[in-house]
């Protein structure tokens, strides 16, 4: 997490107009008071959707006896207990490392956002912690919570703290506006190629 | 990919393409949605402002070039990247399957990239034994298939859920459902192996911000993010064009390139990678990452002054989105790896001249990449230059040498123009259309009924009806062009009369020819330039206001290239300047000089509709006057679906692809026949000659005239 951005930026209009371009983007946008309505958003997608895994070697896939798993791996030390703990009542597992370890799929990915661009609709995520990316990457559904003052207007006004980034090298920056998607066959618009198949973004009022 | 050796065998694979049904359709219906997927997304910006702010960067950047190159490399460097120069595509192949050999890789998954197609670099290290999976589900597709991309945005555009439903069931032994929300998830299931096991990554990349030494990846699938995070070695080949100052430059990029490429505001990722990130497959969790900067003729493309602002395109495909030809025949036939009107220059520095030399003459010159190009690129200009630089080289082909010979010598020309009137007598049917046309390189012309040669050509009928015009409010000298003198002398006519009525003085200087627009698209520059300058002579001391012609193309032609055609002459220079300034089509003139108001006419009604010429509304601006005067006259106007695409006559090109121009030809004619006009207007004798031969041949009841004509028929006679 970065320097907080200065008031004056922080209007009204930023932020109904990140809800409404996210949502274009085929985001889903809802507001929350504090993190543990992420937690219980979190489980009960997890527990809504169908358990999905991938073949990554020649063994057969098979989601029988497997169960759900979400993965947070940057959240503080108490969300994260939190959130294993609201999991391990609904029987879903948890994990902060060893994404690696899970390619053929994880549920949910939970994790903050840093950035907002109005403009867009998009989350800007600095992740040069390897964790961190494949759990939002290689998630079926991806939820991430933006504090609501991070919301700037576009790429332009938030270019110091961008480069803040990047300067601070290695570095990884994702701008990320709603799930993974294609037009390639047919320029039909088809959501869910190789990244999330939705992405939920919980604003969280600060 | 295109490849044809000979002209004639071009032409027979462009025609396989108007054959394929499914890609015309395709092609077709892209075409017009990209038109209102892209007005939408740049509805709340300044798209001519982003597109010069854009453009101005990346001139500076190409100024000071080694600088930033150097500055990237440095700051790369330290993030802990290896930087590699490839001098062209051979050095940069043998540098990627050294990297991977060096580092143990057997499995590379890649990501799209036009500059690794461009290098070959699949097919190179596939032949160094490497497996290289593509990423990307079009490219995967088009991999399947063994084939290059047919659009360098979307790869597989020319290929149907069906294609794909067969290719896929092929890979995973069982019988695919052509769904394609099926299709796609089959390709998610196939993929997460593939990323899973990739030893090496390979990517392009859209931009190289040079103060950070950041790459820049833009994509829709996600499949990037993982090509750079989960191998142990990632290489990211991109070309030294790529390169910015700032991450404000990039994101400038960023906007205009989404919005202008697929008509989104930003695609679903855009994935910064700032040096040798943190990766658990590797040594000492540490990524080994090289950067490949490729030159293959970007250096020598960019030092030439006219070529420079090459260096602004940023592979938005939107230049083929637009063109009509690409339309027709689809990205195998416009492009050798590049595709469309960027397609047709990069072919030429990039993959040679053998290359290029077929495509660059399939351009109709309808300007629509220039009017759409996110990097304000004059690309039909380019094109010619470098159909002008290839003729120059190899000799002109004869019909061409023919036609120029006769157009500098314009006594000669009209000589000939009088005597083929004769010659035609036998052929010329009752309607003065001529059944065959005695011409040696019109002879696949036949898709279209071609005009008779005048009785009298307007040069000879302006002796006898030249008024008198008492006080004066304007001055103007007609300029015909050689087709409303020699075809069409009836619209110079209701020109004039017109005219006469609005107190309008009037010269016509006899020694005026053609406007050299046909030779110049056969690509002979000297002609061209030598007709330039006697029409500018013709009109040197004549004391006009205005410079009016009936013909948009001559219009754009005098006014836009004549002073690049004539700018070493300095000794006109101010004439020059003096001539286009006051070079004007009919339709401003009547409508933003004369101001012609309702009273100055006896509406009838008459439904009408209007083709605007390409070099009416994209060469000289004019999309509304046309309109209004139909409306003003009191005609009732109907505008026709895409009235802004052109009707294929393209001068010389309707007789160099017959095919293709008789194909555009009739997608117009469906088009105006719907608004069921019965008139049809536009303000270009090419335009109306081809598209009335076109009305001829389908037996339509429509008629063609131009704006003039309908106008000077409706004054109130009275007035004078
Ligand atoms: S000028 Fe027209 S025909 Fe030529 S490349 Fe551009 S869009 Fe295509
Ligand atoms: S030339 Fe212009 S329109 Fe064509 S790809 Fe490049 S930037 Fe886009």
């Amino acid at each position: 997490m970065t320097d907080t951005k200065e008031q004056v930026a922080t209007s009204k209009s930023d932020y109904e107009k990140f809800m409404e371009r996210a949502e274009i983007a085929a985001a889903k946008v809802s507001t929350i008071q504090a993190f543990e309505e992420a937690v219980k958003y979190a489980i009960d997608l997890c527990l809504e959707r169908p358990l999905n895994r991938y073949a990554i070697s020649d063994e057969q896939v098979t989601t029988e006896g497997e169960r759900k798993v979400i993965a947070a791996p940057a959240l503080s030390p108490s969300e994260y207990e939190l959130l294993k703990e609201e999991s391990a009542a609904h029987s879903i597992d948890c994990l902060d490392s060893g994404m690696r370890n899970h390619l053929n799929g994880v549920d949910v990915g939970l994790s903050y956002g840093d950035l907002g661009l109005a403009e867009t609709g998009t989350l800007v995520l600095n992740c040069p912690n390897e964790e961190l990316r494949l759990a939002t990457m290689v998630c079926e559904y991806h939820v991430c919570v933006l504090p609501k003052s991070k919301i700037y207007n576009d790429g332009y006004e938030a270019e110091e703290q961008l480069r803040k980034f990047m300067l601070d090298a290695p570095n990884y920056t994702a701008f990320i506006t709603g799930p993974s998607r294609t037009a390639d066959i047919e320029r039909v618009l088809s959501i869910g190629v190789h990244g999330p198949l939705e992405l939920h973004i919980l604003i969280l009022e600060d | 990919m295109q490849e044809a050796k000979s002209l004639k065998t071009y032409r027979k694979e462009c025609q396989e393409s108007l054959d394929n049904e499914y890609l015309r359709s395709a092609l077709d219906k892209f075409a017009v949605a990209y038109r209102v997927g892209r007005d939408k997304a740049f509805s709340e910006i300044d798209v001519e402002e982003l597109v010069s702010e854009v453009a101005d960067m990346k001139d500076e950047t190409l100024k000071s070039l080694d600088q930033y190159l150097e500055q990237f490399a440095r700051k790369a460097e330290e993030a802990g990247v290896v930087v590699h120069y490839a001098k062209d595509a051979e050095e940069a192949n043998r540098i990627i399957n050294e990297i991977g050999t060096k580092a143990g890789c057997q499995k590379v998954v890649k990501t799209k990239s036009m500059t690794a197609e461009e290098t070959h670099l699949s097919h190179s290290m596939i032949d160094e034994g490497f497996e290289v999976t593509e990423t990307d589900l079009g490219e995967w597709i088009i991999q399947l298939r063994d084939e290059p991309p047919s659009h360098m945005v979307m790869p597989a555009i020319h290929l149907s859920r069906y294609h794909v439903r067969d290719l896929f069931s092929e890979v995973t032994g069982k019988q695919e459902d052509e769904e394609i929300e099926k299709l796609v998830k089959v390709a998610r299931h196939q993929m997460r192996r593939k990323f899973v096991e990739g030893e090496m990554g390979i990517t392009g990349a859209n931009f190289g911000v040079a103060e950070t030494g950041s790459i820049g990846i833009v994509t829709n699938e996600g499949n990037a993010r993982l090509v750079t995070t989960l191998p142990k070695v990632h290489v990211a080949l991109l070309g030294i064009d790529k390169l910015v100052p700032t991450i404000g430059d990039a994101l400038s990029q960023v906007k205009v390139l989404t919005r202008n490429a697929t008509a989104q505001p930003i695609t679903s990722y855009v994935t910064w990678v700032t040096g040798a990130n943190q990766c658990g497959a590797s040594e000492g969790e540490t990524k080994e990452v090289h950067y490949v900067l490729l030159d293959n003729g970007r250096r020598e493309m960019v030092a030439d002054p006219l070529f420079s602002q090459v260096f602004r395109c940023v592979r938005c495909g939107a230049c083929a989105n637009v063109c009509p030809v690409y339309r027709l025949v689809g990205g195998h036939k416009m492009g050798h790896v590049y595709i469309g009107a960027i397609g047709l220059i990069l072919t030429y520095f990039f993959h040679g001249e053998e290359n290029a030399k077929h495509l660059v003459q399939n351009c109709i010159n309808c300007e629509a990449c220039k009017d759409i190009c996110a990097g304000g690129i004059d690309l039909p200009r380019l094109i010619k230059e470098i159909h002008a630089r290839i003729q120059d080289k190899d000799g002109q082909p004869i019909p061409s040498l023919l036609l120029s010979k006769i157009m500098r010598n314009r006594k000669l020309f009209h000589t000939l123009l009088r005597t083929a009137k004769w010659a035609q007598k036998p052929v010329k049917g009752e309607d003065g259309f001529m059944r065959h046309l005695p011409m040696m390189f019109f002879k696949e012309h036949d898709f279209k009924a071609l005009p008779a040669i005048a009785e009298k050509p307007f040069r000879d009928i302006w002796l006898e009806i030249k008024p008198r015009v008492e006080k004066p409010k304007y001055r103007v000298g007609l300029f015909s062009g050689c087709v409303q003198d020699f075809v069409y002398p009836e619209q110079m006519v209701a020109a004039v009369e017109l005219f006469q009525d609005h107190d309008v003085a009037m010269v016509f200087p006899m020694e005026q020819s053609c406007c050299g627009l046909p030779v110049q698209m056969m690509g002979d520059k000297k002609v061209s330039r030598e007709v330039a300058l006697q029409n500018l002579k013709a009109f040197i001391g004549e004391e006009v206001d205005y410079i009016v012609t009936l013909c948009a193309s001559c219009a754009s032609h005098l006014k836009h290239t004549y002073p690049v055609l004539l700018e070493n002459n300095s000794k006109l220079a101010g004439q020059l300047s003096d001539f286009c300034e006051k070079v004007i089509d009919l339709s401003s003139f009547v409508h933003d000089v004369l101001k012609v108001t309702p009273e100055d006419f006896d509406g009838d009604g008459k439904k009408v509709t209007f083709h605007s010429p390409c070099h009416l509304c994209r060469g000289l601006g004019v999309h509304d006057a046309p309109g209004n005067l139909m409306r003003t006259a009191g005609m009732e106007y109907t505008e026709a679906a895409e009235s802004e695409v052109c009707c294929g006559f393209g001068g010389t090109y309707s007789a160099k692809f017959p095919e293709l121009s008789a194909q555009l030809l009739n997608n117009k004619l469906d088009n105006v026949e719907d608004t069921g006009a019965d008139l049809l207007l536009t303000d270009c004798p090419g335009c109306i000659m081809q598209l009335r031969g076109g009305l001829k041949k389908r037996d339509s009841a429509m008629e063609v005239k131009h704006t003039i004509e309908a106008l000077a028929e409706r004054r109130k006679q009275q007035k004078k």
